[in-house]
């Protein structure tokens, strides 16, 4: 990796501010107290039928001080780079700390964990996609917008580029210090149609994943070409398929639809907060509660979930956490039984876990570090069936592909899916799409009816980068790996039915 | 080093600005939070925080071209920087398509004030009177977990076009869900606020209190449809997801619930019952919201070159007709209709309309009362089919009044097929929108009847 931090992030004086606010910490008595400076800069490109609709470029640059003052956290936050408003700031979160020990009656500490001393952490790509001139990427997408709207079958094409580069320092009392420094990009392109016989109307977007990577992804680092050149007749069939029958099919669920049902229903359910009800007012709680560990059987024998902040490319992959933790890797759910949860430093002291796993998180300088969501990535099985060897193993069925909505209760029990693109599977063949599809399940009931999963060969790393968790609001970038998998008898949902029509 | 002032980030970026075109706004705010869960408080905050645009727009011979730049900054020197990238940016970009003349005009009278702020004083009646509420709740077997926030935000928005406009927008919720202590029974009250001063702690407690005591006795029912009363906040938790997928454009191109079938927008189409009228208002009492566009970038709803064009009482839905949807300048062009900007709240109010929740409650034989909806989902964009979830409290009403709690549904229904079915409503109130009132606080919306609402599947979660 050719890289080294952004040297405009460096050349602020960042010790100097961590200084300045650490001793004014010290001066308290503090039993702990973190200072994290961090600048995101991002643009965001939005094309239509392959013309400018805006850009905008952004830049959040601020820092935060948080304290363990009598048991009770503190936490204020500026955007003014002072040694002043550093020391002001905390002073802020001294008294913030005051008026809430009142009503605290938890008493906050944090679990141990090893002093790092003044480490550095890059994430791996090769081109800084903010040092691409707009226009270079203005005319790639307009390219590629250009190419579908060269199909009959599509009236209009929205295209957009999100790209993040994240740069967090921070120090502690305990002496860690880390400067970090990553990058992500989300490409989209939508293709438009409508049926004029019928006036429906419907999509069909790319399925490539946003990922950890820089302005390369959009070069090389996938085959556009074919799936670009795809997508006009996939619309074409999508609409003019027919409406599915509601009731109950086998499903095999590509990696691309796959991967946020393992977001909603494994990776939002092992948060340890939403366990213990930190979330129940907001995102909410969970049905996997910390007296299951180590019992509840979560679905079938061939699941194992894995948790990790090291995938190479992966979305919540970084060197060390907002509390100084240093990143790791996990198992979640072995055997298809509950075996770990995501942690911070303040659960795993809580609950006697020892170290922490490193999943704090905070979007924003502005915002308070919470526990977020790791990798979370459903492994393959080794010398595994290949996609179409499931689909082979199917009689009456439905392969999906694509996400698309997603919704499930505030206790990860049910939920409902849509996708891109459902085809029909029968006697072990496709045979085509059919439309207006929804499935609907239970998490322990549909991670039960998984009878396979793929080889090494169908993994995908999928993700988002819109995860949203508590208040005040904070938005977090995942990643989430998995193969193609095999579910017995999972409800289907007719959506024009549903509608009432 | 202490910042500038707004007013002087924003003159001295407009001098500063070798563009043809300049727009400059500066959001100062400051804002103060406390989170609690199981009875004790769990995180907190206070920030400060300011943020400049800089929208520099270049004549290029071909069209208009624009760029658009957003940075935490409260110093000249870094507004400075950010003019310059701006700048270099604009004259990089091709033609822009919403390109417009920047809107004129002169100074707001507001336009030398201060910044309005806010502090983690804020809650100093709050705070005291939620500790008592732990105490009360620890004493009865109840858990409570909740949320309070107040941010202040001033813009400042100034124009090479002489514009010099100043909006201050107090903001505020509290949302606070009740357990009992074995987890099985669960309920909710939120309210949206502009200073704390209506904000009951114990009050609001008391409700919660009220609504675990209906839930003492339970009764479990199937997947069906129901006749259902959905209070304001329901209500709320669903407009605003059709106020939000409005864009003008995005109907126009075939995209919509608000598409025509064969092309065009269905403006001027009835779309709900005849007295429906949902509209927006800046100045509505207790909603006043921004009276003028802000735009950081240009979208299908928004376009930069239209920041600072006044807005107004805008009628989305009128007596049942579909009147307006949310425009640019530029979109208003492309569709042929009038430029109605998007606003930052919405209001339903149906003509005739009278009482409240509870005579509707009153007038149900057997039905379900809801709390508020969840993990609000579009499943099809053409009829605006809607899924999500009921949570903390679907009641049994029998015979007018509640008389235990049923278990919670998947829901799928689209909101503007409920502005046509809906058969009883009641007067229009302050609503607070669980799923989404962190981001779109100001609504004010009835209780409606609803006969036959799809509760799709059955969800244990409690």
């Amino acid at each position: 990796m050719p890289h080294d931090i952004d040297a405009s992030f460096l050349a602020i004086p960042l010790r100097r501010l961590a200084d300045a606010a650490l001793q004014r910490a010290r001066d308290f008595n503090v039993e702990h107290a973190d200072f994290r400076l961090e600048r995101l800069r991002s643009q965001s490109i939005r094309l239509r039928d392959g013309a400018l609709e805006g850009s905008h470029d952004g830049e959040d640059l601020g820092f935060a001080v948080r304290v363990i003052l009598d048991g009770t956290w503190g936490f204020a936050a500026s955007v003014e780079l002072s040694a002043e408003a550093a020391i002001r700031t905390t002073e802020e979160a001294i008294r913030v700390a005051q008026v809430s020990s009142a009503i605290s009656s938890e008493r906050i500490e944090l679990a141990p964990e090893p002093v790092y001393d003044d480490v550095r952490w890059m994430s791996a790509y090769s081109i800084d996609p903010l040092s691409v001139p707009l226009s270079d990427k203005v005319e790639r997408l307009a390219d590629w917008s250009h190419r579908l709207l060269g199909h009959e079958t599509v009236s209009h094409v929205s295209a957009a580029l999100q790209q993040v580069v994240e740069n967090k320092f921070y120090a502690d009392l305990a002496g860690t210090v880390t400067t970090q420094q990553r990058v992500r990009l989300q490409p989209d392109l939508t293709a438009h149609g409508t049926d004029e016989a019928t006036g429906r109307f419907d999509s069909m977007r790319t399925i490539a994943p946003p990922v950890g990577r820089g302005w390369e992804y959009l070069v090389d680092g996938r085959d556009w070409d074919r799936e670009l050149e795809e997508i006009p007749d996939l619309l074409a069939e999508k609409l003019a398929a027919k409406s599915v029958d509601a009731g109950v099919l086998d499903l095999v669920v590509d990696p691309s639809n796959l991967w946020l049902v393992i977001h909603e229903s494994i990776g939002h359910a092992t948060e340890l907060d939403r366990a213990l009800g930190y979330e129940a007012n907001y995102a909410g709680t969970s049905f996997a509660t910390w007296d299951q560990l180590g019992t509840l059987t979560y679905g079938s024998p061939v699941m194992h979930v894995t948790g990790d902040r090291t995938v190479e490319h992966g979305l919540s992959t970084i060197g060390y956490d907002d509390e100084g933790v240093q990143s790791q890797s996990w198992d979640i759910i072995k055997d298809g039984v509950l075996v770990g949860y995501q942690l911070d430093r303040r659960m795993a002291q809580m609950q006697g876990l020892g170290r922490s796993n490193g999943c704090a998180f905070a979007d924003s300088p502005g915002h308070i570090p919470i526990q977020r969501m790791a990798n979370v990535s459903l492994q393959p099985a080794e010398n595994g069936p290949s996609t179409e060897d499931l689909i082979g193993q199917v009689e009456d069925g439905l392969y999906v592909v694509g996400d698309r909505s997603w919704s499930i209760d505030m206790q990860r029990f049910n939920f409902q899916f849509t996708g891109q693109r459902f085809f029909r599977i029968r006697q072990g063949k496709l045979e085509g799409q059919v439309r207006d599809v929804a499935y609907q399940s239970s998490t322990t009931d549909f991670w039960g009816s998984m009878e396979a999963v793929g080889g090494p060969e169908t993994w995908v790393l999928g993700g988002a980068f819109n995860c949203g968790k508590a208040q005040p609001g904070q938005v977090a970038p995942v990643s989430h790996g998995c193969p193609s998998a095999l579910f017995r008898g999972v409800r289907i949902l007719n959506t024009q039915a549903e509608a009432g029509r | 080093m202490t910042g500038n002032s707004p007013q002087e980030l924003v003159e001295r970026a407009l001098q500063a600005s070798t563009a043809d075109g300049c727009v400059v706004l500066v959001d100062a705010s400051t804002s103060a939070n406390l989170r609690w869960a199981n009875n004790t408080l769990t995180t907190n905050g206070m920030m400060q925080g300011s943020e400049v645009t800089v929208i520099s727009t270049v004549d290029g011979g071909q069209g208009v071209a624009s760029s658009a730049l957003t940075r935490s900054a409260s110093t000249v020197e870094e507004v400075q920087a950010l003019v310059e990238a701006a700048d270099a940016a604009a004259r990089e970009a091709g033609p822009a398509e919403d390109a417009a003349p920047l809107i004129e005009g002169g100074d707001d009278p507001t336009w030398d004030d201060e910044p309005a702020s806010t502090s983690i004083t804020v809650f100093d009646t709050f705070a005291p009177a939620l500790g008592e509420a732990f105490g009360r709740a620890r004493s009865d077997d109840r858990l409570l977990y909740g949320y309070v926030e107040h941010t202040v935000g001033t813009v400042y928005l100034g124009s090479s076009s002489g514009l010099r406009r100043r909006h201050a927008q107090p903001t505020g919720h509290v949302g606070i869900t009740g357990k009992s202590g074995d987890l099985t029974r669960s309920a909710w009250v939120g309210q949206s606020t502009r200073d704390f001063s209506d904000v009951d702690a114990l009050g609001l407690d008391s409700e919660l209190e009220r609504r675990l005591g209906w839930a003492k006795e339970t009764v479990a029912l199937p997947a069906d449809r129901y006749d259902t009363i959905l209070p304001p906040a329901a209500v709320a938790d669903l407009l605003i997801y059709a106020y939000w997928t409005s864009a003008a454009r995005d109907a126009y191109e075939g995209q919509t619930v608000y598409s025509k079938t064969g092309g065009g927008t269905r403006v001027g189409e009835r779309l709900a019952k005849a007295g429906v009228n949902v509209y927006s208002d800046p100045a509505y009492p207790g909603l006043q919201c921004t009276p003028f566009v802000t735009a950081a970038a240009s979208s299908s709803v928004s376009s930069v070159f239209d920041n600072g064009l006044a807005l107004e009482h805008t009628d989305w839905i009128h007596d049942g007709t579909l009147t307006s949807l949310a425009q640019t300048r530029h979109s208003a062009e492309l569709t042929g209709l009038p430029v109605t900007p998007a606003i930052d709240n919405l209001v339903m109010k149906v003509d005739g309309a009278s009482g409240s929740i509870d005579d509707l409650i009153a007038g149900v034989e057997r039905g379900l009362l809801l709390t508020c909806l969840w993990y609000i989902r579009e499943v099809d964009p053409q009829t605006l089919l809607l899924t999500g979830l009921t949570r903390d409290g679907v009641y049994l009403v029998e015979n007018g009044e509640v008389t235990g709690a049923v278990n919670n549904f998947r829901f799928n229904e689209s909101p503007i097929d409920l502005l046509e079915r809906f058969t009883a409503v009641a007067q229009t109130e302050a609503s607070f929108s669980r799923e989404w009132g962190d981001y779109f606080p100001r609504t004010a919306t009835p209780a409606l009847r609803v006969p036959d609402f799809n509760m799709s599947t059955v969800s244990q979660a409690l």
